[in-house]
């Protein structure tokens, strides 16, 4: 009696199952992004699917690891995936992703040429990512403890601050942020004891570390830190979307900058509706809703920056040009590298307790 | 603890085997097959899933003496065991004994069901509630602030106590449970016999209840011990800059940079301190019973 009703109800969920994917690849994009980062806006998406007539299917990650390992493990299930320009050439190498024929995205012709044609983005004349939009690990200060903005990266190391600085969890982050510090190329560390020193000598001076935009609006919220390091992004959300005193400072030392790009995985199951929806995040009409309504990063594509108002913060401030001789892209990293990176955060993790 | 059945006949073993089977498969494919796999990664130099070549290696497992960055951790989360249980004995211990001897009826079931109800929450619910608690200007800040007539500044978060305190709460209930099963299987008549026979109130407990209830003790405390060693959610949320542990270790080796077979070997490390400090505590504990 039993065993043919398991059979019979097993059989009926496989059969459903196989329906529900063959009705899934027919107009579905399945998106693979940060959560809460623009592609899975519903006002977004409801928009992209009554214009094109394809279904979003959101997922997400919390670490480039993450997203890398989500891709490997499952060929063929996503349509578009963001990848951090960092990273790209690790997907390219380990042929994850495909090229993209940008002839049929109409808006990749606005793009800033130094984006397009970004050497993290382009191999072998082959566009293997899209640049959606850069920003910046910058600072941000809670405006409750500041009379007037610092300009200074030294802030950090202020005793007035002991016990109120936030910085975020993650080796590669805080390594290139000593870097910075100590005046050197993020991407090319000769002195890695000076970098080291710099950090330890932080470490007393920090409440927690962040690793979610929620820990560090929360700390602000609370009163609970004045300075920090934070995404440029976040810190416009957390003004614009959340109300909160936060303001970001671009140091004179400079900035750590990095740009996102959307990428299509090998095997693909729904390439033009891949190519329609990376076609409409990078559409200015998409990114202003973006900015005003929630806070976004910088566009790269430069009519999108464009039609912001005049005084918006990602036109006037991250558009100066006195700004982007400060900031420094993020190039590749190795995995050695990396390693290291972590062991030496750990130490310095270790030491302070 | 003995396992009774160990000589039994074949036969008997043969009609407990259909009893058997669904548990213990259920262990094989749920935890002997990941393990194995953990085992197998942590002598490799690479994952075979990120297409690059690999090999095997013992590198993982010298990686942790060559640094003593991971024995200093393993050292600190070890303390972070103690520290816990001990806590765990001296909170849950007394409540275990009330529930057991004292209280009866409704009231022994309303307080059991308040030791149980932490269970029902999810854990990382109860840790956000604590941090809502500790922090300054927080519930207990501005209650104690709120009562009392001098004023007094109570920062918890993000340090060592608050990792101790969110721990205790998470596994007293433990403690209790397998202490109260053992003080309530004591025979009343024992402790009345101890009293009329003269012995003080505090002789009758270390000579008559502590030892009867040690095996409850002993289970409480091994239950507690070994999550306790190797977490990573409650020190990474309630430690901050002190919450590095060995488990936050090997989560960042797992998470953060992709290194399986180093935070495998790091999880096996552990396992094998664990096992040799519960042999090393199992005929000491024995004896003392």
């Amino acid at each position: 009696m039993r065993m043919p009703r398991l059979t019979a109800l097993l059989t009926a969920t496989a059969v459903l199952t196989t329906a529900f994917t063959l009705a899934a690849s027919a107009a579905e994009v399945h998106v693979l992004n940060w959560k809460g980062y623009g592609a899975d806006e519903p006002w977004a998406v409801q928009a992209f699917e009554k214009a094109t007539g394809n279904k979003v299917v959101n997922d997400f990650f919390n670490s480039e690891q993450e997203m890398l390992t989500k891709i490997r493990t499952n060929p063929g299930l996503y349509d578009v995936v963001m990848i951090n320009a960092a990273f790209n050439d690790q997907a390219m190498s380990e042929k994850l992703i495909q090229p993209i024929d940008t002839s049929k995205l109409p808006n990749y012709a606005d793009i800033s040429k130094d984006k397009a044609g970004s050497p993290m983005l382009d191999h072998d004349g082959k566009v293997y990512g899209v640049p959606w939009v850069w920003g910046l690990t910058a600072l941000a200060i809670n405006e409750k403890s500041f009379d007037k903005p610092p300009t200074s990266i030294a802030e950090m190391w202020d005793p007035a601050h002991k016990g109120r600085v936030i910085i975020r969890d993650d080796a590669v982050e805080a390594v290139q942020f000593g870097a910075i510090a100590t005046g050197q190329n993020i991407n090319d560390i000769k002195d890695m004891d000076a970098v080291k020193t710099k950090l330890t000598s932080l470490m007393p001076q920090i409440k927690t570390f962040w690793s979610s935009e929620n820990d560090w609006n929360q700390m602000v919220a609370s009163n609970q830190i004045d300075i920090g390091t934070y995404w440029s992004g976040s810190a416009d959300r957390a003004k614009t979307h959340f109300k909160l005193p936060v303001s970001l400072v671009i140091p004179k030392e400079g900035a750590v900058a990095w740009l996102d790009a959307f990428s299509i995985p090998a095997g693909s199951k729904n390439v033009e509706g891949a190519q329609a929806f990376i076609n409409w995040m990078i559409d200015p009409k998409f990114y202003v809703e973006w900015v005003t309504k929630v806070g976004a990063p910088v566009s790269a594509n430069t009519k999108a920056v464009e039609a912001l108002p005049e005084d918006a913060f990602n036109r006037k401030v991250m558009g100066d040009p006195e700004v982007a001789k400060r900031i420094q892209f993020q190039a590749p990293i190795t995995d050695a590298q990396r390693e290291a990176y972590l062991a030496l955060w750990q130490q310095l993790k270790v030491d302070v307790k | 603890m003995a396992v009774p059945g160990a000589t039994a006949s074949r036969s008997g073993l043969r009609s407990a085997l259909p009893l058997l089977a669904p548990a213990y498969l259920w262990l094989t494919v749920a935890i002997f097959l990941p393990l194995s796999a953990m085992v197998f990664f942590s002598f490799m130099t690479d994952l075979p899933l990120s297409g690059k070549p690999w090999a095997f290696t013992l590198g993982n497992y010298a990686a942790f003496f060559s640094q003593s960055l991971y024995l200093t951790l393993l050292l600190a989360s070890l303390r972070l065991g103690l520290e816990v249980t001990l806590w765990c004995v001296v909170i849950g211990y007394p409540a275990a004994y009330v529930l057991a001897k004292v209280l009866k009826g409704r009231s022994r079931e309303a307080i059991f069901l308040l030791v149980i109800l932490p269970f029902w929450s999810n854990g990382l619910v109860r840790i956000f509630s604590w941090a809502m608690v500790l922090r300054e200007g927080g519930i207990l800040d501005t209650a104690l602030n709120a009562v009392l007539p001098f004023k007094i500044n109570i920062d918890l978060m993000y340090s060592y106590p608050a990792v101790i305190i969110g721990l205790v709460h998470s596994y007293v209930p433990y403690m209790v449970l397998t202490c109260y099963l053992t003080l309530q299987a004591i025979d009343d008549s024992l402790i009345e016999a101890g009293r009329s026979l003269g012995a003080s109130r505090l002789q009758v407990l270390k000579r008559v209840i502590i030892p009867l209830s040690l095996p409850g003790l002993v289970a409480g405390a091994a239950l507690i011990f070994v999550p306790v060693v190797g977490s990573f959610m409650e020190p990474r949320i309630l430690g901050g800059r002190t919450g590095t542990f060995y488990g936050t270790v090997i989560e960042d080796q797992f998470v953060a940079v992709f290194n399986w077979p180093l935070g495998a070997a790091l999880s096996f490390i552990l396992l094998a301190v664990v096992l040799v400090i519960l042999a090393v505590a199992a005929p000491v504990l024995r004896r003392a019973a």
